[in-house]
């Protein structure tokens, strides 16, 4: 510690206030993006997600094809021939995903635990551009490792199998599906930090995210009839994950577009209703 | 200029800010003094609009927090409760904020420097001690070179030391025309900071007037006597017209090293007092005339403490808002030292 009083002239500011409008959120990307970056869930969050999609990727193509018995002995690999794309991106990712649950949850949960959401407030008391700017920077963070992920997914497990399963980017939804599944990734991920916003705990909003991603299907599949059909398509995770099958299933109710649109919604909802209480509530 | 306008706050039923209305005007240094959970913080934050007033508003050099584009260059503020990530570093930390209002990294080292952080700035701030945190909260209200300041209990956790270059650094602030609102709840800390003080209890305001006035509006009250022959003197003080308590009661004063008791009289001045022991010839030890701002702060705001020491047992320390930072049991902490 120094000693005694050293205050030195305070220089004067860089320069005018006031910019204001898209200067003003200009800054506030940066802003969000060096908090997201300067905190190590962050990275940890992004790595699990890397490692563990491509790893259970590359374990479920390596096992399928020394298992390989043709799709007349085994019922799995007729399954797998019928949609490869959707069989080898549906695996690892699926499980990877957790990942971008828990860090969406966290980016904005860690704020009120950490209490850095006072300092951000005061920063942009307006509220509303901080969420937006911290929503842009996450999203697009997530794109980018997301299609990463996807494409290294795909690559891996198609070259694995590719002795059994001819499968090509070429193919009528194939790439529709790759880049389709990275954008669903990008949408959980705000999806996540949505009810993180909404929630405000930690453990409250990563319990609630994953109920609704991996729980919450397997209690309407249960439902009887139409109504649990139609229940069970329109949920979050259910309409967004269709957008990785490279073929339309037979009794699917929405196309790949529509079920990422529905998806779209719920995190659209989401984040309005995220938006209005974080003007609302005292901080 | 900060103004706050009939600023009313209530968190359920518990009233933490009650129709306060008050002006903090530049170029001085402003104490907001009250105990415990008078609502110092809460009015902070209402002045700062992380919470919504449910009446009044509060202006800053005549606008609302909210609608200042930058605020951080017109407005810097240290809330008591913490608002750093502990795993984020401290130049991090700063730099975001920075980044927000535009400001170059390059004023982001410049106040490090300057709060005397600059060694640890790439450290995580969660292995900070309470001091080094405070630092990095001065360091960043001082981030936007603001013309207002508004700091919540700063010398919390600070070795002597730090509340001395403080207290310097708010003087020197003052003194270039900045706005300084500086709250506590220590009564001599506010004595030799601040000019003006604006004191509150229960939310409701109590004093607002110049720090001397409310040293001479609070002095003269009383006067220490030490005496081996307690019964005596008392008898005598009281015929003359003065009246006699426990001088041990008083907070912060510490018990006498001999046995010898002490009475605090008042309605007397010290003269008068000893003539009439010299009279009667009773041995005086200590004879001090006490200006005892912790009394008179005491006395100020004793039917106005959240948590009256008897009734500690009744409440639950922690019954208010979770994050309202206040809620402290009792208001022991009042009395730290008395000045003479």
């Amino acid at each position: 510690m120094t000693s005694a009083v050293h205050v030195a002239p305070v220089s004067g500011s860089a320069s005018s206030p006031g910019s204001g409008g898209a200067t003003g959120f200009a800054h506030l990307l940066l802003s969000e993006w060096t908090k997201l970056r300067s905190v190590r869930s962050t990275v940890w969050s992004l790595i699990v997600l890397v490692v563990v999609s491509v790893g259970f990727t590359a374990l479920f193509a390596a096992l399928t094809a020394a298992n390989w018995t043709g799709p007349h002995a085994a019922p799995r690999d007729a399954t797998i021939l019928a949609d490869p794309v959707s069989s080898i991106l549906g695996t690892g990712i699926g499980l990877g995903q957790l990942a971008v649950c828990v860090l969406g949850a966290m980016v904005m949960t860690s704020e009120y635990s950490t209490g850095v959401i006072r300092a951000s407030l005061l920063a942009v008391p307006r509220r509303v551009p901080m969420l937006a700017a911290k929503a842009v920077v996450f999203a697009a963070l997530i794109f980018v490792v997301g299609e990463i992920v996807t494409f290294g997914s795909y690559f891996l497990g198609s070259t694995i199998l590719h002795s059994h399963v001819a499968v090509s980017l070429g193919q009528p939804g194939v790439a529709r599906a790759v880049i389709g599944t990275g954008l669903a990734l990008t949408v959980l991920g705000l999806f996540a930090m949505a009810i993180g916003a909404l929630i405000r705990h930690t453990a409250g909003a990563i319990a609630t995210v994953i109920g609704v991603v991996l729980v919450l299907p397997i209690l309407t599949g249960l439902l009887p009839g139409s109504v649990g059909a139609h229940i069970n398509a329109y949920l979050p995770e259910q309409a967004g994950g269709l957008i990785s099958q490279a073929h339309e299933q037979a009794g699917n109710l929405l196309s790949p577009w529509q079920g990422f649109g529905v998806f779209c919604i719920w995190t659209a909802v989401l984040l309005a209703a995220a938006a209005y209480l974080l003007r609302q509530r005292d901080a | 200029m900060i103004e706050a306008h009939n600023l009313t706050k209530r968190y359920g039923d518990k009233v933490a800010v009650d129709h306060l209305s008050f002006t903090v005007e530049s170029g001085k240094v402003t104490g907001f003094l009250g105990p415990n959970g008078a609502g110092k913080s809460t009015t902070m934050r209402l002045v700062l609009g992380l919470d919504r007033p449910q009446t009044g508003s509060a202006t800053i050099n005549g606008r609302r927090y909210r609608d200042l584009a930058q605020p951080l260059r017109t407005v810097g503020a240290l809330l008591e409760a913490k608002s750093v990530h502990s795993g984020r570093s401290a130049r991090n930390h700063l730099l975001f904020l920075a980044q927000s209002q535009g400001l170059p990294s390059s004023r982001v080292d410049e106040v490090l420097g300057l709060v005397g952080l600059h060694e640890v700035a790439r450290k995580r701030s969660g292995g900070f001690s309470l001091g080094m945190g405070q630092r990095l909260g001065i360091a960043a209200a001082l981030l936007g070179d603001p013309e207002v300041l508004l700091l919540d209990e700063p010398v919390n956790g600070l070795d002597p030391e730090g509340v001395l270059w403080i207290r310097n650094l708010m003087k020197q602030l003052a003194s270039e025309g900045k706005t300084v609102f500086v709250s506590s709840h220590l009564m001599n800390e506010m004595a030799v900071t601040a000019d003006h003080l604006i004191v509150i209890g229960r939310g409701k305001m109590i004093a607002d007037c110049s720090t001397q006035e409310f040293i001479a509006r609070s002095s003269d009250k009383s006067v220490l006597v030490r005496t081996p022959d307690t019964t005596r003197l008392a008898e005598l003080i009281t015929a003359a017209g003065g009246k006699v308590t426990d001088g041990e009661a008083s907070p912060g004063e510490p018990p006498s090293p001999d046995g010898v008791k002490a009475l605090a009289v008042t309605g007397l001045a010290a003269p008068r007092i000893f003539e009439i022991a010299a009279a009667s010839g009773v041995v005086l030890h200590e004879l001090t005339p006490r200006a005892s701002l912790e009394e008179a702060f005491l006395e100020m705001t004793s039917g106005s403490l959240e948590f009256g020491l008897h009734e500690l047992g009744d409440h639950e320390p922690g019954d208010g808002p979770g994050n309202a930072p206040e809620n402290k049991p009792g208001p022991v902490s009042v009395a730290e030292g008395s000045v003479r």
